[in-house]
């Protein structure tokens, strides 16, 4: 009984300083998605890459911590984050009022327009009229998915995917007539590539703040504004040295940060 | 617990829950309609009669139906021949790929089931019927199947459980069933425990109204075998 005793108290004490050394962020793990090129992608070997990731590792490296890589589906990266499966996300998610209910987010990382594609030759105009009966193709959950529910649900048929590639999937085969998506990664993720090549955009960058929010930050758990305030310096610190610029340049060849 | 979240989204559970029930009761009708023949040919003694509709049955008792739903979706659309041909606006919509994967689905379950139960008929009966004078479809109709159905039953009844909690994976392909309903209310609230335990709230339900049924059914096909009451 002694024995069992001492050994429950050992584990306890265990847990307990696992716990606290934790708090000093020696470790993060980060949750991303690996299917949003080009910011987040899994390569045939199975690697994580793009954008997002380089930024997280740029981030880490300033923080001075080490950091470990958690993919996980966008479906369920809010509630994991809140499960503690990882401490913060860094996967382009927009900061909006819905998502701070849950979530405390850094400042922005980058700021990228949404815009329409169509199919070369479709000759559809982005209008309530020009749109009607069409099927749009989203990623469910989204900020595009809100702004197309709310702007243009009435007029046109929304189709919801788990994942950005899954809509470039239907839109190559022809299921969907439009896709809404960030413009840079439809850009590089699809219109650039074999698939999209038969597609173009159409219609204005949207960017109003009350859809897609002040840009794409790290959603992190309310309970710790420490590593917030880390993310914030360490945010400001590659956007001064020069490692932001770096990691810009080998993606895109414009300033994704926005104004 | 938010259940603002939950009651503000019920006309989507709602309409999830229709189409659930549409999907899954359109596809267990076709795939009995379907099953029917397929088992009778896979009763057969005649390799040439059984060969084609065991391989059916084992393709489809053999794979994931996530897999086959896959297949039929994301997998026909990659040949430009299909795009081009006459079976795209059926295939084009998620509907009809997930209603064809149910339907042949649960055809290749039901056939097993009954192919079982035809080769149970007691053979007296069927050498009762030839010396009546039947011939061998009219025994099939009078004989074999009626008693098969009857010893069907209750094995059949757990594959229309197994078709409705199946149907779940319809959400994967864009379709907004009861658990598509579901997906979209947690990634929108981000209350993963609600959304989805409302969601079995609903199967639940409708998994006690089938239950309910094979129970009369089973009451009334099974009279014969209960003691006789006073």
């Amino acid at each position: 009984m002694k024995k069992i005793l001492t050994a429950a108290v050992t584990a306890a004490a265990l847990i307990l300083t696992g716990a606290a050394s934790a708090k000093d962020w020696k470790t993060i793990r980060i949750g991303v998605e690996g299917a949003y090129p080009p910011f987040s992608s899994l390569t045939t070997s199975g690697q994580l890459v793009g954008f997002d990731i380089d930024i997280a590792l740029a981030l880490c490296k300033e923080i001075g911590a080490t950091c470990s890589l958690v993919a996980q589906d966008w479906d369920g990266i809010i509630p994991s984050l809140l499960a503690r499966k990882y401490d913060a996300i860094i996967a382009s998610m927009s900061i909006t009022e819905e998502r701070k209910k849950k979530v405390a987010f850094t400042k922005k990382y980058y700021n990228t327009p949404a815009k329409f594609a169509r199919k070369k030759g479709s000759g559809i105009e982005i209008s309530k009229a020009g749109m009607a009966g069409k099927v749009v193709g989203v990623q469910r959950a989204t900020t595009h998915d809100n702004f197309i529910t709310e702007e243009f649900g009435d007029a046109v048929e929304i189709k919801r995917y788990g994942t950005q590639d899954e809509a470039y999937l239907d839109a190559v085969s022809g299921r969907v007539d439009l896709l809404l998506a960030d413009s840079v990664a439809m850009d590089d993720g699809f219109l650039n590539t074999d698939n999209g090549k038969d597609w173009e955009f159409v219609g204005p960058g949207y960017s109003e703040v009350k859809y897609f929010g002040e840009g794409a930050g790290i959603a992190i758990r309310k309970q710790d504004q420490d590593l917030v305030d880390l993310f914030n310096k360490a945010i400001d610190a590659i956007r001064a040295n020069g490692t932001y610029q770096k990691i810009n340049a080998k993606y895109f060849e414009f300033d994704v940060y926005g104004q | 617990m938010d259940v603002e979240a939950i009651v503000s989204n019920l006309p989507l559970y709602l309409e999830g829950l229709w189409i659930t029930v549409q999907l899954v009761v359109l596809a267990l009708a076709a795939g009995l309609v379907l099953s029917v023949p397929i088992a009778i040919a896979a009763a057969s003694h005649n390799p040439l009669v059984y060969a084609l509709p065991k391989t059916y049955i084992y393709f489809f008792r053999g794979t994931p139906l996530l897999v086959q739903m896959f297949i039929i979706y994301y997998g026909f659309a990659q040949f430009q021949a299909v795009q081009e041909s006459f079976l795209w606006p059926v295939l084009k919509e998620a509907y009809w790929c997930a209603l064809i994967a149910f339907t042949l689905n649960t055809a290749g379950y039901t056939s097993e089931i009954l192919r079982g139960a035809i080769r149970q008929t007691a053979f007296g009966e069927i050498e009762a019927a030839k010396a009546c004078g039947m011939s061998a479809a009219l025994v099939y109709r009078r004989i074999i199947l009626p008693s098969a159905f009857r010893r069907a039953l209750p094995a059949y009844g757990n594959e229309v459980i197994f078709m409705l909690h199946g149907s779940a994976v319809a959400g994967v392909i864009t379709i907004v069933d009861l658990f598509g309903a579901a997906r979209i209310v947690n990634s929108r609230h981000f209350v993963p425990f609600e959304s989805f335990i409302t969601a079995g709230v609903f199967y639940l339900c409708l998994t006690f109204m089938i239950i309910w049924a094979f129970k009369r059914l089973e009451k009334r096909w099974f009279a014969y075998l209960r003691p006789r009451e006073e």
